[in-house]
């Protein structure tokens, strides 16, 4: 048949085979796996490898594939008993050096990852585990930031000798009452050249300022903070040992965790509910911190700190100025001489310790001690006692090349490292904090059961269609069932290319997408029905039948989508993996109602004379 | 095979006066059921603890209650789950009780106490503050999605179809809605996206209706507004009865064998299938001829569309 040109045949074909290639990985069950990772101090090598294969022969569960791969060791198991075995073995006998976690290791063959091809991820619901919603408490926010407004103009007003009533805080900003109306512009001036993101505006009296934050900074505000805090609890997840978290920002001022396999809720909090803070301090370059760490000897005044990132270092115990001293950090380039920087604002009273340290000490080192507070409840006697563990370790150790106060960078950095810097300097600052509003435990076998009930309903669901289908438009129906089914394999392509978390709601939007597209495949065939009754010959039937449904699939298809992406502008997890689903749903069975099964139509009919049609 | 008749000739259309009565007192009937009987609205939107649980014998929901009620729990919410043996519990936080994962704990330990033999399938916590939250996002999707139609259909057809499908889309969700104000069933965010899939399944419909009024009109020299209603509806209701079966069929099997968590989007979609394909049949083209549809009107959108000009 003429009409269904060859090109068309072609994309059919490759569509399909890619559609195929990209399913595939579906199949592969994932396996229960143990994987050890190196915390402060532990190595991954062979010899960790082979402490580990006899610490899980010990317990009764060999691994049955244990593999090296970069700074991560991970062994397979057969069953989720012996994976729990292995894990409680290891994690109690390696101790704090490294991070034990259960995971899901991939069995997809290599040289379909090679070429991207994964399986789809499975959410919470599939597979068990916490889900946290936690939302930023804007108001202390907004609190914090007018203090330090309240600070800094009472020092300004003070370093330019202006007489004032009073500077009090206000809850949306800061009033300023001078005492003399003359004074009013040099005021202004002292307040705007160290602050210019507040707006001021002067009341009739004269000496009355209000400040209030200009819109545009409140905003960076609110998303720099949302970002720190993603980004705290990146590094908090990662002690916690959990394989595959996720951490992502729902809306404006809120952040998802969720946590696969983790069930112990009280757990998690306390990790997440950690505070984190951090102080500069001199180095202390006439102590020799290898030798240091070999004997155990500083003098009095210095302590023996970690690097991150190995190695360790003397500082002086005297802290020159502490986190909260600390406004503002961020990651950019260096005017002078484009090397990336980290700049860094402290407010007046930190400035004042600064410059005076900075005074004396050009051209020695000065570190920063990254310091994270983690509660911990322990049952002793049966009592429960609230302990914290306290983690310290420098993150970076700079020469001082000037005297500087209020503003400083830091250099000498990696691009990327300038920009964890800032991100760890203000997260240890400045941590808004978190209420959690929304926590969701899934037990592993409430998860188990979703799978085979989800996909027991896929298949049923997919079956019956097909055999109704069939009945009832005969071979035009068979057709239709070849392309529902390729219609399953193409949106399950598409959603594992994106990656796109397979959960319980996004498996009834298969099921009804499944439903749906057949849609389709009725419109096409009662068109070619109406046509063969009023009298047209099976191949204009079958051409006419298509040219004429099409415009109505499309109309229909369009007004379908729209509601689809209506659903995902709503912003919860679970109705998005739905809407996503529906809308490629909608997109697939498009491709494959239509086209697909033109194709196959063209190639059954095409070039015959025929007298009748089985639809 | 074929279970209509080809050339059935019903008129639908002489059945107006009926079916919209019914249609307008079905809507006043929901509207009231929503009004008195209110919709149990899930965890979800509400806000509070639930906590799923699973015994190893079969016990009785009154047990569970009498079990949470003597521990001082106050008015606990237990619902079996797909048979004797798996149950829910919901419980509304006390104001300033900030302690919600104790609660879920502390339920475990009470019906550990009585009964060692069970185990806690999940919990779920929600802030009040985000179920309010997620339920005006819900209004404000529905409305956006519905406007968003309008607009389409305004360009695509004309405005008298957008309208008129309007009206249709908001007689199914408020009945659709309706049906959980009267069952008392429970509406947590499965059946809200269930609902949003309703009223696109419900526009999908309506649209292969329209879109056989359009074609008409154009094709047809002398065309009388009531005979061509009739005769799309006639042509298409073959299509519109066996999608529907289609679709109805995939969401039985969801329903019967994709577990407790599915029943509510399975559910809603059948009732909303079912609502959907009778309001195509009976209520949209009556509208349609009631806002006045013509050939004139439809005429003018053939410059955008010259292939379909330029047939006879």
């Amino acid at each position: 048949m003429s009409d269904f040109p060859r090109w068309k045949y072609a994309l059919v074909a490759v569509v399909l085979l890619i559609g195929i290639v990209y399913a595939l990985p579906n199949l592969f069950p994932q396996q229960p796996a143990v994987q050890i990772q190196a915390n402060r101090g532990g190595k991954v090598d062979s010899a960790l490898e082979q402490r580990v294969e006899a610490l899980f022969a010990k317990a009764g569960a060999p691994a049955g594939s244990l593999v090296l791969n970069g700074d991560r060791l991970l062994a397979r198991f057969p069953n989720t008993d012996q994976q729990l075995k292995a894990y409680t073995a290891a994690r109690d006998a390696l101790g704090e050096d490294y991070v034990v976690a259960l995971n899901l290791a991939s069995t997809v063959p290599p040289w379909l990852r090679a070429i991207g091809a994964n399986s789809m991820p499975l959410g919470l619901d599939l597979q068990g585990g916490v889900h946290f919603l936690m939302q930023v408490d804007n108001k202390a926010v907004m609190n914090q930031q007018m203090q330090r407004y309240t600070d800094d103009i009472r020092d300004a007003l003070r370093e330019k000798h202006i007489p004032y009533d009073e500077v009090v805080r206000l809850p949306e900003g800061v009033r300023i009452v001078l005492r003399a109306a003359a004074d009013h512009d040099a005021a202004l001036a002292a307040i705007t050249a160290n602050d210019p993101d507040l707006t001021l505006t002067t009341a009739s009296d004269g000496v009355t300022v209000n400040a209030s934050l200009k819109p545009e900074k409140l905003i960076a505000i609110e998303q720099s903070i949302v970002h720190q805090n993603l980004s705290t609890l990146r590094n908090r997840v990662n002690a916690l040992g959990v394989a595959e978290p996720l951490i992502q920002q729902q809306g404006a001022s809120r952040i998802v965790v969720e946590l696969p396999g983790v069930q112990d809720t009280a757990e998690a909090k306390k990790i997440l509910g950690a505070t984190a803070t951090l102080e500069y301090h001199a180095v202390d370059e006439s102590v020799n911190p290898a030798e240091a760490t070999q004997s155990g000897n500083v003098p009095p005044e210095d302590r023996l700190y970690k690097m991150r990132g190995g190695g360790s270092i003397v500082l002086k115990k005297k802290v020159i100025v502490s986190g909260d001293e600390l406004v503002d950090a961020s990651s950019g380039f260096d005017p002078q001489s484009g090397a990336p920087s980290v700049n860094i604002e402290l407010n007046s009273a930190g400035a004042k310790k600064m410059l005076d340290y900075t005074t004396q000490n050009v051209g020695k080192r000065m570190a920063v001690v990254y310091i994270e507070r983690i509660p911990e409840t322990r049952m002793v006697d049966g009592k429960e006692v609230h302990t914290s563990r306290t983690s310290e370790e420098v993150i970076n150790a700079a020469t001082v090349n000037g005297v500087f106060g209020k503003r400083f960078t830091t250099t000498g950095l990696g691009l990327q490292e300038a920009k964890e810097l800032a991100l760890l300097l203000k997260s240890g600052s400045l941590a808004a904090p978190m209420d959690i509003v929304e926590e969701r435990v899934i037990g592993p076998s409430l998860g188990q059961q979703n799978i085979v009930q989800g996909l027991r309903a896929v298949g049923l669901g997919l079956g019956l269609v097909l055999l109704a289908a069939a009945f009832y438009y005969k071979l035009f129906g068979l057709v239709a069932d070849i392309a529902l089914v390729f219609n399953l394999v193409l949106l399950v392509a598409v959603l594992s290319i994106f990656q796109a978390t397979l959960t319980m709601p996004s498996i009834a939007g298969i099921v009804l997408t499944l439903g749906m597209a057949i849609d389709a495949n009725v419109l096409i065939c009662e068109r070619i029905r109406e046509e063969l009754r009023g009298g047209s010959t099976p191949l204009a039937s079958i051409r006419a039948g298509y040219q004429k449904a099409w415009a109505t699939i499309l109309d229909a298809n369009v007004t379908h989508l729209i509601a689809a992406f209506g659903l995902m502008t709503f912003g919860s997890g679970s109705i998005r993996g739905f809407a996503i689903t529906l809308a490629v749903g909608i997109l697939t069975s498009m491709f494959t109602s239509v086209t697909v099964t033109h194709a196959i139509t063209a190639l059954l009919h095409g070039g015959r004379k025929l007298k009748t049609l089985s639809v | 095979m074929e279970i209509f008749n080809p050339h059935s000739n019903i008129h639908f259309l002489s059945l107006r006066r009926y079916s919209i009565t019914v249609s307008a007192l079905l809507m006043v009937f929901a509207i009231g059921l929503i009004a008195v009987r209110h919709i149990n609205y899930g965890l979800d939107f509400t806000g509070g603890v639930l906590v799923e649980v699973s015994y190893a014998q079969s016990v009785d929901t009154n047990t569970v209650r009498q079990t949470l009620e003597s521990a001082g729990f106050q008015h606990p919410l237990v619902q079996s789950f797909g048979g004797t043996r798996d149950f829910t519990i919901r419980l509304q936080p006390k104001p300033g009780d900030s302690n919600t994962d104790q609660t879920a704990r502390l339920v475990m330990t009470a019906l550990t106490a009585k009964d060692p033999g069970v185990t806690m399938k999940s919990t779920s916590f929600v802030g009040p503050q985000v179920g309010a939250e997620l339920r005006n996002d819900g209004v404000v999707a529905v409305v956006f999605v519905i406007v968003l139609i309008m607009l389409y259909l305004g360009l695509r057809f004309e405005k008298r179809f957008a309208v008129a499908a309007l009206i249709t889309e908001v007689h199914d969700t408020v009945l659709t809605i309706g049906f959980f104000a009267l069952t008392q069933r429970e509406f947590d965010l499965t059946v809200l996206a269930s609902l949003m899939a309703v009223v696109g399944y419900s526009i999908n419909d309506k649209v292969v209706v329209f879109d056989r009024v359009r074609e008409l009109f154009r094709n047809t020299r002398r065309a009388e507004p009531e005979e061509i209603l009739n005769r799309a509806i006639n042509s298409t209701l073959s299509r519109t009865i066996i999608t529907s079966l289609f679709t109805g069929i995939a969401m039985a099997a969801l329903y019967l064998f994709g577990g407790p968590v599915l029943h509510g989007f399975a559910i809603t979609m059948i009732i909303g299938i079912i609502i959907g394909t009778l309001s195509s049949i009976f209520v949209s083209s009556p509208l349609l001829l009631w806002l006045g549809v013509s050939k004139k009107d439809l005429m003018p959108v053939t410059k955008e569309n010259p292939e379909l000009a330029q047939r006879p």
